[in-house]
């Protein structure tokens, strides 16, 4: 643990999204310290620019706080993120595992089937199933959760392959220890690095798709969220543009900070991978 | 057996291999439709006003939605087949149509910004690779990572505060000027200015993308045993980035634009949206606001076998840049 620290510690801009990232974190749980209205109240003049009318990044059309918004907003975002990417990494290692470890005809079946996902336009795809579902915190998750786990089954089964025939698994074999343990237990903890990495990674994407679901009007009416902000202030564009900026910076600024944590876990969990840059 | 009939035989194999994903995509397709609360009846009786039940009935019957599902699948397998992909009940047209009708504006919008992407991606991948560790590289990897995390809606509705709202250059939405009626030289001139800023603004992700790719194969291709053959034998730098590394380097940036052509649709709605530009992403957009199911079932089913037809198409490009791959 203390090496793995070390090595991360030496990129230090993942240092400084690790930072970034704890302060977005705490500025999502004390949402309701910072701002204890709901961000959907009317609270002031409408149209106020920043810093003007007691409003640190204005307000909008309807004269509802901007940076209310984004701070109840960051909630979401990170919520929908985390969850979302724990969802598709659960289906990821589910069919790379069976796929990787069983070979033969379940890996076929199971590889097409992740083609078929991978074929998709994913966030048309996603646009669906959110219109099919009803918009929702967990349609949302789902929908992200649908498109985003082939990447990960690819890589689980192609660590599943390289593990499977070592040593210590027919060991394991020999020992009579059932398959699935064998896949849980001995094989997995083996392939965590690179799925960690990959993880980290797709929270981001996770966090752009759902921005962009939000933006065009499919996030959960009842929660705010940075895409809404942005959706809703597009057009009044001409009059405010800050309606649109602030939660855009927002996005860019957590979205860019999770990437370069992932790249430092890859340069910590996968030194060998180093030169890979 | 030549060259030419084994590539023949491997695009025909690989039609074959296409097949069963159009397949797949066609019946997730159907399960969703049925996923959706109400039917085309109850759209219909909505529409109406109101409805009776006996009518209602009926007018499944007419249909066949009272068969059972398997036997709505085949006809809807049929239909699909036949490039019938249902009646959109707010346009008041077959979907297909308004799919043809819309297809042209995201051809042109999607192709300039491969175009944009690609050769701008490889330059500066290219550039970066070869200032490896000076400022220029570090100031295309810092622009490379920030357009990586920036949302494309956003990146649009900047670029149109700046661009039309403040200095005025370009139009802010549209295809055409509609007031202005133009023809020949000056209609390609004004859609070309309103192409430029959804352009920019749908490359800028994979512009990003393609820079990060080109810059790591280009600095895989100069760890290469062949480029300590090629400095041996006393080539310039020049010489050897250009027409050795560079070949090389290019074959998996041009997988990669295959591979994200799926993405590309998916930027597109959110750009087109964005621009008001009139193509499939805004169509289904529309269709998302009119709760119009049929249409965006139509333009997701369509714009996956646009992806199969493309990667088909790179596959077949890569056979005839890398002499080495077998196509077997």
């Amino acid at each position: 643990m203390g090496n793995f620290w070390t090595r991360y510690k030496r990129n230090h801009a993942a240092v400084f999204g690790l930072f970034v990232i704890a302060l977005i974190i705490v500025m999502a749980i004390t949402a309701s310290f910072l701002y204890p209205e709901d961000p959907f109240r009317l609270v002031g003049k409408p149209l106020s620019e920043p810093l003007t009318n007691g409003f640190l990044l204005g307000s909008d059309s309807l004269g509802r706080d901007v940076a209310s918004g984004i701070v109840h907003g960051a909630k979401t975002s990170l919520l929908i993120g985390f969850v979302a990417t724990l969802v598709s990494v659960f289906i990821g290692i589910f069919f790379g595992a069976f796929a990787g470890y069983f070979g033969g005809l379940i890996d076929d079946i199971l590889m097409r089937v992740t083609e078929i996902f991978q074929t998709i336009p994913s966030f048309i795809f996603a646009i669906l199933l959110v219109a099919i579902l009803k918009p929702s915190m967990s349609s949302i998750v789902i929908a992200i959760a649908v498109v985003s786990w082939p990447g990960v089954a690819r890589l689980v089964r192609g660590e599943f392959l390289a593990v499977k025939n070592r040593e210590f698994v027919q060991a394991c074999h020999t020992l009579g220890m059932s398959d699935l343990r064998i896949m849980l237990w001995e094989i997995l903890p083996n392939c965590l690095s690179p799925i960690i990495v990959v993880g980290s990674l797709m929270v981001a994407t996770a966090i752009l798709i759902e921005s962009g679901l939000a933006f065009l009007g499919l996030g959960d009416p009842n929660v705010m969220s940075w895409g809404f902000l942005i959706g809703a202030g597009r057009t009044m564009l001409r009059s405010a543009w800050w309606v649109c900026t602030f939660p855009g910076v927002a996005i860019l600024i957590t979205v860019l900070a999770i990437n370069l944590i992932g790249e430092g876990l890859n340069d910590a969990l996968n030194p060998r991978l180093k030169e890979r840059q | 057996m030549t060259k030419s009939t084994k590539i023949f035989k491997y695009v025909g194999k690989r039609l074959l291999q296409g097949i069963p994903i159009i397949l797949a995509i066609v019946i997730i397709n159907f399960f969703l439709l049925n996923l959706a609360e109400g039917d085309a009846v109850d759209v219909l009786a909505g529409e109406a006003g109101s409805a009776t039940p006996e009518y209602m009935a009926q007018l499944r019957k007419k249909f066949g939605l009272d068969q059972p599902l398997p036997v709505q699948l085949m006809v809807y397998l049929k239909n699909v087949l036949s490039l019938d992909l249902g009646y959109s009940f707010r346009h008041d047209m077959p979907v297909n149509e308004l799919i043809f009708d819309r297809f042209a504006a995201t051809g042109l919008l999607m192709t300039s910004t491969i175009i944009l992407a690609v050769g701008f991606g490889i330059l500066l991948g290219l550039l970066a690779a070869m200032r490896l560790n000076t400022w220029k590289d570090a100031v295309i990897t810092v622009f490379a990572l920030i357009t990586y995390a920036t949302p494309l809606f956003w990146v649009g509705l900047m670029m149109i505060v700046v661009f039309s709202l403040n200095l005025g250059w370009f139009p802010t939405s549209g295809m055409t000027n509609i007031a202005a009626f133009y023809e020949g030289w000056d209609y390609v001139v004004d859609v070309a200015r309103h192409l430029v800023l959804p352009t920019i603004t749908l490359s800028l992700f994979y512009l990003a993308l393609y820079t990060r790719m080109m810059r790591a194969s280009m600095l895989e291709q100069y760890g290469q045993d062949y480029v300590v053959t090629a400095r041996a034998k006393g080539l310039t730098e020049r010489r050897i980035t250009y027409v050795h590394v560079l070949r090389n380097a290019l074959l998996p940036v041009v997988t990669m634009a295959g591979v994200q052509v799926g993405a590309l649709i998916g930027g597109s709605v959110i750009v087109e949206s964005v621009f008001a530009w009139p193509g499939l992403g805004m169509l289904a957009f529309e269709s998302l606001f009119a709760r119009d199911l049929n249409l965006l079932l139509g333009i997701f089913l369509l714009s996956s076998m646009l992806v199969v037809v493309v990667n088909l198409i790179v596959d077949i490009i890569y056979c005839f840049l890398d002499p080495r791959i077998e196509v077997n």
